[in-house]
């Protein structure tokens, strides 16, 4: 039975290791001349519509709410009167930036962008597209991966600062709308301690997660094989494996940064 | 010319194809056949470069094309064109886009010029009006014909089709037939088709390849083939009593004789 499970978790291992050299390899085979710059460009300008405007909408929305809870949890938890309620304005804002803006934002968008590139790929790998465009003579890694990723790069941390003043604002607004705080109060507690690193560790957080969102469901929705269910499971595992990354890279920097 | 020099391709343990050997002529449509899972595909993979074969080389006009690297691969691939078996057309884009992707790619033309060259190879195929469709709103047939249209669009000098049949009427098949052979011939081509489709195989094929798990059967031309005594490749070709009925009356004709075993009142009066 042991000889069984460590067969098992051997035979897994091997996967996984597998899996990192074909990502690592996929990712030295997207640097390659472009067979026609402009067509790369077009490429790129289409992947910044679809990864930063396609996922705009969702992401005002998450911040907006995540930024009205904390301001009404926080409030909830502060029962002293020795503290003032500035305070709250300051923990709503430290913790949007530094925590909700790029991580919850990135989750999310692991499974919108992310769910959408892996299926793309997968559905091109699938009916053959990518095969057409190889006998062309294109490097479909160039091609189909890197404008996604450095499109990811650029759109991602924008959504992100996007999201931490969409969230003080939903903050500020559920704060004075529930009458637990002033909005000139709020604001003055916004200005308080401020540290301008917290914005700069939040960006290396999200251009982290940016090429996590980017590259991991690119690589399984690439490497896919089979049918339609495959594509779904590919996309499924895409998700789940970028979400998991996302974390704990966020654990690391932290750990690093803070 | 495209020539196969001993080509062996596996997957793991499986030997798929072993020492397949063949030339393929220009101007001539080359025809591999053979039943599900003989390896054609698999063939024409290793052909194109999709799959490298173990052992054996393929050869473009006496180039070494297994052997090439990098940018030397790139040339020899922008002369192929292919049609795929599922068409493979970009789906978002629209007919026109996709026939003009490859000049778009690799020329510096005017979007005019473009516009002429794509517009030309859709009426080619015999497909105007439909420049603007997506590839969900076109037929089987309407399909491959954009397909076709994108794998000449840059006159390649050696055409490949994955079963340009499958899922079509017997009809539309005869005009993609008939498309693949002119174009073929017009523009001097040296292409290669897998096909299961037996009127393909008596229409246009020049050359015949039979496979037969993962080696080469039998090989000829369309006349050759009617009296031909592989067993295997009778069995495959002629399956139905109708095809044997058609084959015999073929050899009447051509030769005044029926085999032996059969009865000429018996073939006039099904006839």
């Amino acid at each position: 039975m042991a000889f069984l499970l460590s067969c098992c978790i051997l035979a897994h291992n091997m996967t996984i290791f597998s899996d990192i050299g074909r990502y690592l390899l996929m990712l030295k085979g997207m640097f390659s001349k472009p067979e026609n710059g402009k067509m790369y460009w077009k490429e790129f300008i289409h992947q910044c519509t679809e990864i930063g405007f396609g996922s705009l909408g969702i992401v005002a929305i998450i911040s907006v709410f995540i930024g009205a809870v904390s301001t009404i949890q926080t409030a909830y938890q502060l029962v002293t009167p020795l503290i003032p309620k500035s305070t709250i304005a300051q923990i709503v804002r430290d913790t949007v930036i530094l925590e909700f803006a790029p991580t919850l934002v990135s989750i999310v968008l692991a499974g919108v962008a992310g769910s959408r590139i892996a299926s793309e790929l997968g559905n091109m790998r699938v009916s053959e597209q990518i095969d057409a465009l190889e006998i062309m003579g294109i490097n479909t890694k160039t091609y189909l991966i890197l404008p996604k990723i450095v499109a990811a790069l650029l759109m991602i941390p924008l959504l992100v600062v996007m999201a931490m003043a969409l969230g003080i604002w939903g903050g500020r607004l559920a704060g004075v709308a529930s009458g637990i705080i002033s909005g000139s109060v709020f604001d003055k507690g916004l200005l308080e301690f401020f540290v301008p690193y917290n914005v700069i560790f939040a960006l290396i957080k999200a251009y982290v997660y940016s090429f996590i969102i980017a590259s991991i469901p690119a690589f399984y929705g690439y490497y896919v094989k089979g049918g339609a269910l495959e594509i779904g499971r590919a996309s499924t595992k895409a998700v789940v494996v970028s979400c998991i990354l996302i974390l704990f890279s966020d654990y690391i920097l932290s750990a690093l940064l803070l | 010319m495209i020539e196969v020099k001993n080509i062996k391709k596996s997957f793991g343990d499986k030997v798929v194809i072993e020492n397949v050997s063949a030339v393929m002529k220009a101007g001539q449509c080359n025809l591999i056949i053979g039943s599900s899972g003989s390896g054609k595909t698999v063939l024409q993979k290793c052909m194109v470069g999709l799959f490298e074969p173990d052992e054996g080389d393929v050869l473009y006009d006496g180039k070494n094309f297994t052997t090439m690297k990098g940018e030397e691969k790139t040339e020899i691939r922008k002369e192929i064109g292919m049609l795929f078996q599922g068409s493979a057309l970009f789906d978002s884009l629209n007919v026109q886009e996709n026939v003009m992707f490859p000049l778009s790619m690799f020329t510096k033309d005017t979007y005019k010029k473009k516009l002429d060259r794509v517009n030309e190879v859709l009426a080619r195929v015999n497909l105007v009006d439909a420049n603007k469709k997506f590839p969900s709103e076109l037929s089987g047939g309407m399909k491959k014909r954009v397909a076709l249209a994108r794998a000449v669009v840059l006159n390649p000098k050696y055409l490949f089709c994955d079963e340009p049949n499958s899922g079509l009427d017997p009809l539309t098949s005869l005009v993609i037939d008939k498309l693949i052979k002119e174009i073929t011939i017009e523009y001097n081509i040296t292409t290669v088709i897998n096909t299961h489709d037996m009127n393909s195989v008596m229409e246009i094929g020049n050359y015949i390849l039979y496979m037969y798990m993962g080696n080469k059967e039998w090989e000829g031309t369309n006349k050759e083939i009617i009296f031909s005594k592989n067993q295997r490749l009778n069995e495959f070709i002629f399956a139905s009593d109708f095809l044997k009925d058609a084959k015999e009356m073929r050899m009447l004709e051509e030769t005044g004789k029926i085999p032996n075993d059969r009865n000429m009142d018996d073939l006039l009066d099904k006839t």
